[in-house]
């Protein structure tokens, strides 16, 4: 008897599930390091991809595309985080009120909205008031689809923080916005340090609503990925590739570490 | 000094309606920037298409009656069902259909798994699950695509190995297109319904098993009632990207795996493209999603709480 | 002399909930006073609408003759003891103690000292630099003392500050809440469902049942007189009779108990008719000199009393304690009883 927990044939799935995810990725970041300019055969280790990333004949176009994807999802992710407070401060802690459910669904409606429906209804729109698709554009997509993202975390952390800290502060003589600037907000913050992080994230990844929005001859890095693929993986894609993965990476641990902290403390 | 507390507000009555204002900003930003647009998008969809790519605005079925009717060549033959279009829609769901099953099928006793560690590791578990979920769904589908070419590592491993003679082409067919969307989409799955059998109170599982249910009936019986909610949610966030995916399609799939995502991309494309009826199959899809949608609000809406 | 909190006619609306029915109250200043009721009588209302965290519908709410209706929280000089203690998890204890202060304008040096002094009063100095959750829930419950005590507000409202604590800590913790009133001299309002707590503790009691107030008085008052069937079974047990009220006169009736023996005890209220007869069961005592007579169901042991349950040649059930003494004989299972009922040990209720 091992208890009701446990179902045989969990553990193998689980394990097929782990290395389903993370076969392709290891193996690009390990092709990455091949010294063979044929990305089929193994040419012994080398770093001369990465050297490629940031020399040759690309690192130009590459570069001005990481520019742009990571200045976009600096603002994009900066701009919804702030929204998104605001929103799940009301949402928290408004009480219940008419429109509360109307906006709740308003909220989270580009997560619910296909994504291609976006791309195609945004171009549309700036089409049509006459704005010229570019950096401008993309930046304003990017900031509408990341709010759901940040509001997520914050709103979750939030409704975790009891409306007595504020009442606690104000019965001890903090005014309204003191009560909010030194109470609810340091409280809040890991939440909102989580929401920011999978706005950039998410903003950084955004594929198929930069494509339609982003106007000839500008690219981030994800569209001028793209581009490059369509003419054959070549291994300082992979090099790219890899080196965002590990950007990935970092970000979730952060987020990670920030919110188990979090936890912690209240 | 105001009369006693009417008109003045001090306590959390007050606080409650300072505070909803702060929505106003997100109505704002989500209003302009979506509901307008997909608005403008179904007007759109009624318009007349014009050759250089963009519209005239005369109004017109024409983009729906391209869609849904066949009437020739110069379009003087008596109407007949499109099939065209109407295969790729139903492609689109099989395959979005398909890849929410397979996502189930490892995604659950994934979950179940994770959830049913002690504390300590199953942070770790958790994180591993998480990660590909937060990696660039371009960077993994061209992983992907990178490792199932013809001449692609996995073949080489098979045929080093000497489980196969020659390479296996799985690129541009739809089981190509199949694995991508189950593997782009796979954490989607997991998350909810890890979430869901968190909270699942394990002393009803004992409480089955006092009563005499086998492992596999509690299962069944107990279980999955009980973590529906998340089960639904998880195959909701897997449905719905997997019916308008571009990437899986586009990079592993070929002219005739074509789907919804594509048809839609190519008619924003060049001076070929077709704004009307690109915004038209759009409109059908997000008709499609949001029948999705209203039956998942429904059976929410019903379960007990 | 001026109440320190005064309440007239204060009515609380939500929506079309009527949580307080104009409930008026004077609190005297220095003085122990306790809310006590049922949950959703309305105390922690009340309580609330003190503090400013409401606002009261109607009414008017003085604070030393100030009108202070509709003042925010921050400009009361009232603090709160709260509940679960809401000590702010991102400060250490020190800083939770000063925060007050520091809201108040004091300056740094001066309100650590403050806080250092308020920490010493509640035995916590060697954990000033601790944060909250590192702390156990009675050390909680002095820090949130402390940091409410700390601006020396006119008058501090603890909302049910033991509720969390176990037995042998709230049973401390009265005798140093007690202490620390009486040290700092300051008005206490507080709140509790517990009616031990409340009778060892305050100086006057509030009795609350659906937003009214039901009775005020000492301890004694409201366990020995109380004025209504509410308050006499809230309050420790009690024995209902109905009984026939032959006369009233000058605050005492004369009523005849079911058997028939006629007897004179205190009454609220003037009226005749068929009334309540509160009984304290340990002011019945086995007696030939009986007034009421018995058959005995079961005897309970509690350790320091012994419960007998009976019920009387009416029918009616009828419980008294015994202490538990070096006694000759414990009445049996099915034997019959006379019972005495000692002078002033019934009360005649109005309702």
């Amino acid at each position: 008897m091992k208890g009701v927990r446990h179902y045989p044939g969990f553990l193998p799935l689980t394990i097929l599930c782990l290395v389903v995810l993370y076969t392709p990725l290891i193996v690009v970041a390990v092709y990455s390091f091949n010294a063979s300019t044929s990305i089929t055969s193994w040419g012994g280790f080398s770093l001369r991809w990465y050297g490629e990333v940031f020399t040759g004949r690309e690192a130009a176009r590459f570069g001005q595309a990481a520019w742009n994807s990571i200045t976009i999802a600096l603002m994009a992710a900066t701009t919804a985080t702030v929204i998104a407070t605001a929103a799940a401060l009301a949402m928290v802690r408004g009480g219940p009120f008419r429109g509360r459910q109307a906006s709740f669904a308003l909220i989270n409606l580009p997560l619910m909205v296909p994504e291609i429906v976006i791309a195609v209804a945004t171009l549309i729109f700036f089409s049509t008031i006459g704005l010229r698709t570019g950096y401008l554009t993309i930046l304003l997509a990017h900031i509408t689809f990341c709010i759901p993202f940040a509001y997520l975390p914050i709103a979750a952390r939030l409704e975790g923080i009891e409306g007595t800290y504020e009442q606690a502060a104000r019965d001890l003589y903090a005014t309204r916005a003191q009560a909010f600037r030194l109470i609810l907000l340091p409280l809040m913050m890991p939440g909102v340090i989580s929401g920011w992080l999978l706005a950039f994230i998410i903003s950084l990844d955004d594929f198929i609503i930069t494509n339609f929005v982003k106007g000839a001859g500008m690219e981030t890095l994800p569209t001028a990925i793209f581009g490059s693929v369509k003419q054959g993986i070549k291994p300082n894609i992979m090099a790219i590739s890899t080196l965002m993965l590990l950007v990935s990476v970092l970000f979730v641990t952060a987020a990670y570490l920030i919110n188990r902290k979090g936890r912690q403390s209240p | 000094m105001a009369g006693p507390g009417r008109g003045t507000g001090s306590g959390d009555a007050t606080y409650r309606a300072l505070v909803r204002p702060l929505l106003i900003p997100s109505w704002l930003v989500i209003g302009i920037l979506m509901v307008l647009p997909v608005a403008l998008m179904a007007v759109y969809s009624f318009l007349t298409k014009e050759f250089r790519g963009g519209v005239i605005w005369d109004f017109t079925l024409a983009a729906y009656d391209q869609f849904f009717l066949d009437r020739g060549l110069f379009g003087d033959e008596p109407p007949r069902i499109e099939w065209t279009y109407i295969t790729i829609f139903w492609r689109s769901i099989w395959q979005a259909v398909l890849a929410t099953l397979l996502c189930l099928l490892i995604g659950f006793p994934t979950a179940w798994f994770i959830a049913t560690r002690p504390a300590r590791t199953r942070g770790i578990w958790l994180f591993l699950v998480t990660i590909p979920y937060w990696v660039n769904l371009l960077i993994r589908t061209v992983s992907l695509r990178f490792l199932l070419r013809d001449q692609g590592p996995m073949n080489e491993a098979l045929m080093s190995l000497g489980l196969i003679s020659s390479p296996i082409s799985i690129i541009n067919t739809n089981l190509a297109v199949q694995i991508g969307l189950f593997y782009s989409y796979l954490p989607f799955m997991v998350l909810p319904i890890y979430a869901a059998v968190e909270r699942y109170n394990f002393a009803l599982s004992e409480a089955a098993a006092d009563l005499y249910a086998s492992r596999w009936a509690t299962l069944r019986e107990i279980v999955l009632p009980v973590v529906k909610p998340g089960i639904i949610a998880g195959c909701i966030l897997v449905f719905i990207p997997s019916l308008g995916a571009f990437l899986a399609p586009d990079l592993l799939g070929g002219a005739k795996t074509f789907m919804i995502g594509s048809l839609i991309d190519e008619q924003f494309r060049g001076s070929q493209g077709n704004w009307p009826f690109g915004a038209a199959v759009a409109m059908i899809l997000m008709t499609l999603v949001l029948i999705v949608l209203l039956v998942y609000a429904r059976a929410q809406g019903r379960a007990p709480r | 002399m001026t109440a320190a909190v005064d309440l007239k006619n204060v009515v609380k609306r939500y929506g079309p909930v009527t949580a307080l029915h104009g409930v008026s109250l004077a609190i005297a200043d220095n003085e122990f006073f306790t809310l006590l009721g049922p949950s959703g009588c309305g105390k922690t209302t009340l309580l609330r609408l003190i503090a400013g965290f409401e606002d009261i519908s109607e009414g008017e709410i003085r604070l030393f003759d100030k009108d202070i209706a509709g003042l925010e929280p921050n400009l009361r000089p009232v603090n709160t003891v709260f509940q679960h203690y809401a000590l702010f998890p991102h400060m250490t204890v020190l800083d939770n103690v000063a925060f007050g202060l520091k809201m108040k304008g004091v300056d740094p040096v001066a309100r650590r000292a403050r806080a250092g002094q308020m920490l010493e009063m509640v035995h916590l100095s060697a954990f000033a630099d601790r944060f909250p959750s590192q702390l156990s829930g009675g050390q909680q419950q002095r820090v949130a003392l402390a940091r409410a005590l700390a601006p020396e507000p006119k008058v501090l409202l603890l909302d049910e500050p033991l509720s969390a604590l176990d037995l042998k800590l709230r049973q401390a913790m009265r005798v140093e809440l007690k202490q620390l009133q009486e040290q700092t001299g300051i008005t206490f309002i507080f709140v509790t469902h517990d009616q031990e707590e409340a009778l060892t503790m305050s100086d006057r009691i509030a009795v609350m049942s659906a937003g009214r107030v039901q009775q005020i008085g000492t301890a004694r008052d409201i366990y020995e007189a109380p004025e209504n069937r509410f308050v006499a079974d809230f309050i420790g047990e009690t024995n209902l009779l109905q009984v026939d009220v032959a006369a009233v006169r000058e605050g005492r009736a004369t009523v005849v108990l079911p058997g028939g023996k006629q007897i004179v005890c205190p009454a609220s209220g003037t009226s005749s008719g068929r009334h309540n007869l509160s009984i304290r069961p340990e002011r019945l005592t086995i007696s030939d000199n009986a007034d009421l007579m018995a058959t005995v169901e079961r005897v309970v042991y509690l350790g320091t009393d012994l419960q007998v349950i009976a019920h009387l040649d009416s029918g009616e059930p009828i419980s008294l304690r015994l202490q538990n003494a070096a006694r000759v004989s414990l009445p049996e299972p099915g034997q019959r009883i006379g019972l005495h009922l000692e002078e002033g040990g019934a009360r005649l209720l109005a309702d």
